[in-house]
């Protein structure tokens, strides 16, 4: 889609991801005086609070009450506004599941979820705030478009291409400042399309979040040193998943690492196992994530080492499954 | 203002034809959740027949006044009344609770002309409700939300939740009822889960409350004509109301929460409802002016 933003990819690493999504957001509210915008006493920490100065007659902090944010949000869109909430990932998931699930999905209403804090990124609080589940959770439920962005810009495209399609959105992106993978927002993003971040006919690394400018690095310092091409998807869009992308990467480079700031379950790494088991075509195949236990605390860089979805992680994980044997099939050239 | 003569016997036959079909969608069906579809049928007679504004051939008409059964299993009795006001056919009645049917236990909204929000997970209506209140003074319309609570619900701490922030943002287009026929699936309320005292925890939320005979159209009419005319904060209307109500063997059992017909039951329910109904007329004609 076309950017259309006003301040540079420098000046944008001066926002956190956070900031970008509270000034894409005012954007559309200056545009359509039916965005309104929802949280739960985090306006300030999910930055959906910008808005709220802006356009304080469309802004609601309803308390700490996730359930019933979730609620009035769905009253609102079936009303014909177009609301947009933030809490943080954890709590956008579980703790208001069950209106997420029935008031928002089954309604299949438009109203859009920002969720921040995802993953790990809000590191030192602990488990009561990692969200490790919740794009299993949000991945299961009918009519929800589940996306990750990579970055502050992808964020701001994803905010955009949210408020352009109708229907329940939930994008969760991370707390803070994340490493900046792209310098426009003009390369193509489209929702249910994944991004080739680098192309490789050796072996590919299919990533979310966080974790696509790792596997970017990884795939760098791989080629730089062990002579492999690897590619990266950008798998930003988790549901629909870009079947296509994953089936060509398995036809093409017979082997497949994923990478996400999430549980291996439900997440994006079994999306990706859905597709290949689905197609029946073999290859060697690793999943990345947090391995179905609770996270240390700490800074978001050190618990991305400690869990191995860091650059060091994907390095190490490309080298083993480089060495990795599979049995080849014997459709090996046919179409993918 | 108090209900003419004319005026309550009117509403007095519409929520007759809804008890009637309510029951006979229940026997078609082979079982419902006819208790609690008995004790909310008054309040959604006098909404639609008096108080709404809506649109049968336009169910999405933006201007339309909105209503919210938060207690979404007596989605018997809103089938019954979209039907019955005119949004659907009653012969679709038949296919009530039936395989691939558009109308199961609980409303999709989605699949249901003339329901606003698809219910039945128990603690949700109070909230979009609001959210459907609010909207109207953010786009500057000037309908009103309607919402009915089941008692035996206001367990969940949701309506809490929503009941904080109504009264917080002034919602004063929104006026709510719970229907207090004081049942829940395992027994009574107070058994169960005290709920009391109710319209303290209510006015303690903001809400003004009333308390009112939910069978008493009189009574539900003045309530409401006060929530129209109140400013500055959401109105609650407790309506005391049976479990039940115009079935002699259902009424005030928390056992008819859900519960199946046979012929024999069928044909008794049928004739307790016509004499309900007489004496429900005959109080209209003492006591309506």
């Amino acid at each position: 889609m076309a950017g259309g933003l006003t301040y540079t990819a420098t000046e944008s690493t001066a926002f956190s991801t956070a900031e970008i999504y509270g000034k894409a957001l005012c954007e559309l509210g200056e545009k359509h005086p039916e965005v309104v915008a929802l949280t739960a006493d985090l306006g300030k920490s999910t930055k959906i609070g910008m808005f709220g100065e802006k356009f304080p007659d469309r802004y609601f902090n309803v308390g700490i009450a996730e359930q019933n944010m979730f609620g009035m949000a769905a009253g609102m869109a079936k009303a014909g506004l177009v609301p947009f909430l933030s809490t943080f990932s954890v709590f956008a998931s579980l703790r208001s599941a069950d209106q997420l699930h029935t008031d928002i999905c089954y309604q299949n209403i438009n109203a859009k979820i920002i969720a921040t804090h995802a993953g790990t990124s809000f590191g030192q609080a602990g488990s009561t705030h990692h969200a490790i589940c919740d794009m299993a959770v949000a991945r299961s439920i009918p009519n929800l478009t589940v996306i990750c962005p990579a970055d502050g810009l992808e964020t701001y495209n994803a905010v955009h291409a949210a408020y352009d399609n109708f229907g329940p959105y939930y994008i969760r992106i991370n707390r803070g400042f994340d490493r900046v993978l792209y310098d426009t927002t003009d390369y193509g993003f489209e929702v249910g399309k994944a991004v080739t971040i680098n192309e490789g006919s050796d072996i590919t690394i299919i990533a979310c979040g966080s974790c696509v400018f790792q596997a970017y690095q990884a795939a760098k310092f791989l080629e730089t040193n062990d002579g492999l091409k690897v590619r990266v998807l950008n798998m930003h869009t988790i549901k629909p998943i870009d079947k296509e992308a994953i089936v060509k990467a398995v036809m093409e480079t017979r082997r497949i690492i994923t990478a996400e700031d999430h549980n291996v379950m439900g997440g994006l790494g079994s999306a990706v196992a859905e597709v290949i088991v689905e197609a029946g075509k073999g290859c060697a195949f690793k999943q990345l994530g947090i391995q179905d236990k609770f996270a240390p605390i700490g800074l978001h860089e050190d618990i991305m080492s400690t869990l191995g979805i860091d650059q060091n992680g994907i390095i190490d994980a490309v080298r083993e499954v480089m060495g990795k044997d599979f049995e080849l099939d014997d459709d090996w050239d046919d179409e993918a | 203002m108090a209900l003419t003569k004319q005026e309550w016997l009117e509403l007095e036959k519409q929520a007759h034809e809804l008890r009637k079909l309510c029951l006979d969608t229940t026997f078609w069906a082979g079982s419902a959740h006819i208790g609690g579809g008995m004790s909310v049928m008054d309040m959604l007679a006098i909404l639609y027949y008096k108080y709404m504004k809506y649109e049968v051939e336009n169910p999405t008409w933006e201007d339309r006044d909105r209503f919210i059964l938060s207690k979404g299993h007596a989605g018997v009795a809103l089938a019954s009344l979209v039907c019955h006001v005119g949004f659907d056919d009653k012969e679709k009645l038949k296919t009530f609770n039936l395989s691939n049917s558009t109308m199961g236990i609980h409303l999709d909204s989605n699949k249901v002309k003339g329901v606003d929000a698809s219910t039945g997970s128990l603690g949700h209506g109070l909230s979009i409700a609001l959210g459907t209140a609010l909207a109207a003074k953010v786009l500057g319309k000037d309908y009103k939300t309607y919402c009915i609570l089941g008692d035996g619900e206001c367990d969940e701490g949701s309506n809490w939740e929503a009941a904080m922030s109504a009264a917080h943002f002034k919602a004063d287009n929104l006026i709510s009822f719970v229907d207090r026929n004081k049942c829940m699936i395992d027994g009574p309320t107070e058994e169960v889960m005290a709920l009391e005292p109710f319209a303290d925890k209510w006015r303690a939320f903001g809400f003004i409350v009333k308390e009112v005979d939910g069978h008493n159209f009189n009574e539900l009419a003045e309530a409401i004509d006060f929530a129209l005319e109140n400013k500055g904060a959401p109105v609650m209307i407790i309506a005391n109301t049976v479990k039940g109500a115009g079935v002699d063997y259902m009424e005030g059992d928390y056992k008819w929460h859900y519960g199946a017909l046979n012929d024999e039951k069928y044909e008794q329910a049928k004739a307790s409802l016509e004499k309900y109904y007489a004496q429900r007329c005959a109080r209209a004609e003492k006591e309506g002016i």
